[in-house]
């Protein structure tokens, strides 16, 4: 009565599987999240665009501006 | 003291290449369209190492590995550096990925030019290329977690987490899949038998689609549109949603690769199942992009490269659609073998794969050499259209050839007798491949006046590697 067959394996894998799923929106769109998501996402404007910065300093003296972002 | 600054030899190098593998692996894919538009063409007639069956495997073998590798090596060692704000991990192990890959790639084209090949379709190269594969995939495994790990700031990007889903999920795929027993240097044997190899070397297949060319480029794509667009990511939320639900789909889509064969059924309608399920996360992605240059939509018109990043993303929207029909079994009953598929994987690798690739270099290569940008903004606008015309002409001309190919070949009489034989429907499809070949010269064209611009705007300037901020 107990014995688990592979299939059983099979069923509760499918529905771990959903409540992980489930799990990762609820964690991803919890409010908690909000503002490490916000800090992350701005990472790629984190390094104060070092590159463009030094680009332009190379340019002063042309006076051609780009846009920075942020 | 000196301030620190990034590694951005390897990126450079990688850079450089990945225009000049892009130009030689679609050179060789424009030569084997021509051969199948022109089979007894003189150039190519009785010579074994330019015969189609040799050519084929190293045009995708270029364009996969060697153009869309170095683009992903470029791109994803930029990316880990600036947002985890600290150089390469591992000191000389950057550079010995560069100068390993580049040893794949040349023995890659000097053995399967002479017909030394495993005949797995993107896993053809034999077994001493793939144990330099695997080391070399090691290393680089070990840099870019390396740097992760060492990182300045809290959070992992999220254009780190599909690199790094991209470099895990290659080496395992590649090291399973290349299980083989040698019998000679040049020549060995799967392990693993029939219907078995067959599965796994589409769990392969499949994933080298999944994964090599998808997750890795996704990783482009959330790093370079923001920064390109100037705002963050549409949704930082909605990436991480389409992270999981990604990576934990494509790993069972692959069995629709074997519809209709030795494979068991239920081992086919799971995989078609997987690919339905796929179109959600695919498109959640797409839209993600997109959606990142809302408020900010008049850039598209004055800016060459979001074209690029942005069409890449509406490419990438349409073959994944595309891709989850065609794995339906009814409709694959129909598409299977005939050129619809080839349609189809160009719509991802030129469309997709190569414009995002193109507009992250035109991003990238003018910050590795200290220029604000391409030596002329105009040739890549002309590079867009050039482009996004010939990928058109060749997707269109594959889709109508393949529908009429499936229809021919399926066509029986009254008495159950085949309406047409197979030479029929070669010679029906010889126009839509004058059209395939066409697309593809425009391509190439697009690649050649790419390489002009970047030697225009690399050649007499100096390298520069930014320095590190310095944090706390």
């Amino acid at each position: 009565m107990f014995e688990i067959s592979v299939n059983d394996l099979r069923s509760w894998h499918t529905v771990v599987m959903l409540v992980a799923f489930l799990g990762i929106i609820f964690w991803a769109y919890s409010r908690k999240r909000h503002k490490s998501f916000d800090e992350a996402a701005n990472l790629p404007f984190a390094d104060n665009d070092l590159d463009v910065q030094s680009v332009k300093e190379l340019k002063a003296n042309q006076g051609s501006n780009k846009e920075n972002p942020q | 003291m000196q301030a620190q600054t990034y590694d951005y030899k390897v990126v450079r190098q990688f850079a450089i290449m990945t225009v000049i593998w892009g130009i030689v692996g679609m050179l060789v894919g424009v030569i084997v369209a021509a051969q199948l538009a022109f089979p007894d063409f003189v150039l190519w007639d009785g010579i074994s190492w330019l015969s189609y069956g040799r050519l084929r495997p190293l045009h995708t073998n270029a364009v996969i590995f060697a153009f869309g590798g170095s683009a992903l090596f470029a791109t994803s060692y930029y990316v880990v550096q600036r947002t985890c704000q600290t150089r390469l991990f591992g000191g000389p192990l950057a550079a010995f990925t560069f100068w390993g890959w580049t040893a794949v790639i040349l023995l890659a084209a000097i053995t399967l030019p002479l017909g030394i090949t495993t005949s797995k379709e993107y896993a053809e190269l034999e077994w001493p290329i793939d144990l330099l594969i695997a080391v070399v995939w090691v290393s680089y495994a070990i840099v870019f977690f390396g740097t992760i790990a060492k990182r300045k700031v809290k959070h992992i990007y999220v254009a780190n987490w599909f690199y790094g889903a991209f470099i895990l999920t290659i080496a395992v795929l590649h090291i399973v899949n290349s299980a083989f027993i040698p019998v000679t240097l040049t020549k060995s044997y799967s392990l693993y038998p029939g219907a078995m190899d067959a599965m796994i070397q589409w769990w392969y297949g499949h994933n080298a689609v999944g994964f090599f060319l998808t997750a890795g480029f996704l990783g482009m794509m959330y790093y370079f549109i923001p920064k390109q667009a100037g705002r963050p990511v549409y949704s930082y939320r909605l990436s991480v949603v389409h992270f999981w639900a990604l990576i934990s789909t494509y790993m069972w889509a692959g069995p629709h690769h074997l519809h209709y064969t030795a494979l068991p059924d239920w081992t086919q309608t799971l995989g078609m199942v997987f690919s339905l399920i796929l179109l959600a996360p695919s498109w959640g992605g797409m839209i993600n992009g997109i959606m990142t240059l809302s408020g900010a939509w008049h850039k598209l018109r004055t800016d060459p490269i979001l074209k690029f990043l942005i069409v890449s993303l509406s490419f990438y929207g349409m073959s994944t659609f595309e891709g989850p029909m065609m794995s339906i079994k009814t409709v694959n009953a129909l598409s299977h073998y005939t050129d619809w598929t080839v349609g189809h994987v160009h719509s991802g690798a030129l469309g997709w794969v190569a414009m995002v690739s193109i507009g992250s270099l035109y991003f990238l290569i003018p910050r590795l050499f200290g220029r604000e940008s391409m030596y002329s903004t105009k040739w890549v606008e002309l590079h867009f259209w050039i482009s996004t015309i010939g990928v058109v002409l060749y997707i269109a001309a594959m889709w109508i050839a393949g529908v009429m190919q499936g229809l021919m070949w399926r066509a029986v009489n009254a008495d159950g007798t085949l309406t047409y034989s197979f030479i029929e429907s070669v010679e029906r499809t010889y126009p839509f491949y004058y059209v395939r070949l066409l697309g593809g010269v425009l391509f190439l064209l697009g690649m050649f006046l790419m390489m002009y611009n970047v030697w225009k705007t690399v050649s007499d300037a100096k390298p520069v590697d930014d320095a590190v901020p310095a944090t706390a």
